[in-house]
């Protein structure tokens, strides 16, 4: 990529590299029988997909930054934190660092 | 002979799918979204497409990265849809048409677009939300549809001006099918939003506004743009506008504008929506 743009990564072909087994396991979240295997045993199927140290903990922590950072495309890690019930919204707010409420304001307030 | 009626672009975010279940369509948050396909429904009565050529970016439900076309084409007499993960119905299965399908496909690849085809394809949120609001009624989506999935996940993408270039060998191949079929194409997603990153949030007013009135008077300009150029002005998943491109240049240079609507946000989206004709 020729430029840099701020708070932004983009998933090209080292991220793909990188990510490739994180989002492999967030891609087999498509099927409601394979979330309901995950939250039974999060470690074992983790372990199942080979998910590195740093994918890993970045998944026992449900921090999406962290998965951006381990390789995870944001459209496979919306499967993973669907599980979790968190919107797009909740996924924003984690990752500029505002409550849920202000994140949507903020939003709200770029129409007005 | 086929004939396009004319080009429609949505945005197709998945809320708008959880709001249709719910029947939310009415609520304050929705009504300045949803109140704005009442113009499109009366069009659609009046032009009375039997087949959508719908051009969007699949997410994650059909293709991985072990896999990933840069463009695939449905050809296929069906297409299902399927759970995605976080909770949308399901949609009963569309109509395909793979003589028509095919007819696209051997004319795209004479005119050098070598397009993946898919005799078995699941369509997405980005295929089945711009469809329901198209054809809000209970039921199977009455019209034809050819899906036509856009890489728009992993860099590099396909270039504005590919995508430009596709869209006009789309018109051609839609208007060579010696079928009569009356064609709508329907392009989905965008307009400006990044929902991954510490710029998540990001919506770009000026930037969409500007694209709206390119679509009309002059898609070229939006061609010359970089996919880096477009990730920075229209935020990660703004890339979508790719969509828009192709479904504007399957129409031909000069364009009439039916309707159009702008409305921020919907979830973390700028919502955009527009419907052009050929001019005569």
């Amino acid at each position: 990529m020729a430029q840099a743009i701020p708070g932004t990564v983009i998933f090209d072909g080292v991220q793909a590299r990188r990510g490739y087994a994180l989002n492999k396991m967030c891609y087999s979240f498509n099927s409601a029988e394979n979330r309901a295997e995950f939250l039974r045993d999060e470690e074992a199927y983790c372990r199942r997909f080979g998910l590195d140290e740093a994918s890993r903990a970045a998944i026992g922590r449900r921090n999406v930054l962290e998965l951006i950072a381990a390789g995870g495309n944001i459209y496979y890690l919306a499967k993973f934190a669907g599980m979790f019930r968190m919107s797009v919204q909740d996924i924003g707010a984690q990752q500029t660092g505002m409550p849920v409420e202000a994140f949507k304001a903020m939003l709200a307030a770029k129409g007005k | 002979m086929a004939r396009i009626v004319g080009m429609v672009t949505t945005s197709h975010i998945p809320a708008i799918g959880a709001a249709i279940a719910k029947g939310q369509q009415d609520e304050p948050y929705w009504k300045p979204f949803f109140g704005a396909f009442g113009a499109v429904h009366a069009w659609l009565d009046k032009v009375r497409p039997e087949a959508a050529v719908v051009v969007y970016n699949d997410h994650g439900l059909q293709f991985f990265l072990d896999k990933l076309p840069t463009f695939a084409i449905g050809a296929a007499d069906e297409y299902r849809n399927a759970d995605e993960g976080w909770g949308l119905p399901v949609q009963p299965p569309y109509r395909g048409d793979a003589a028509f399908s095919w007819h696209l496909v051997e004319s795209l690849m004479a005119d050098e677009f070598d397009l993946t085809t898919c005799q078995e394809m699941l369509v997405d949120h980005a295929f089945t939300v711009p469809l329901k609001l198209l054809w809000p009624g209970a039921g199977r989506c009455p019209v034809r549809t050819v899906p036509v999935s856009v890489n728009t996940i992993q860099h590099p993408l396909p270039t504005p001006a590919r995508c430009l270039k596709l869209g006009r060998a789309l018109g051609r191949a839609i208007a060579s099918y010696p079928e009569d079929l009356k064609v709508l194409v329907l392009g989905t997603g965008g307009l400006s939003h990044q929902l991954d990153g510490k710029r998540a949030g990001f919506i770009n007013r000026g930037f969409d506004e500007m694209c709206m009135a390119a679509m009309v008077e002059d898609p070229d300009a939006l061609a010359r743009y970089s996919i880096p150029q477009i990730v920075e002005a229209a935020g990660s998943q703004g890339v979508e506008l790719v969509n828009w491109l192709v479904a504007r240049a399957a129409l031909g240079p000069r364009v009439a504008k039916v309707h159009s609507n702008y409305h921020v946000p919907i979830s973390n989206t700028a919502s955009g929506l527009m419907v052009l004709e050929n001019a005569n």
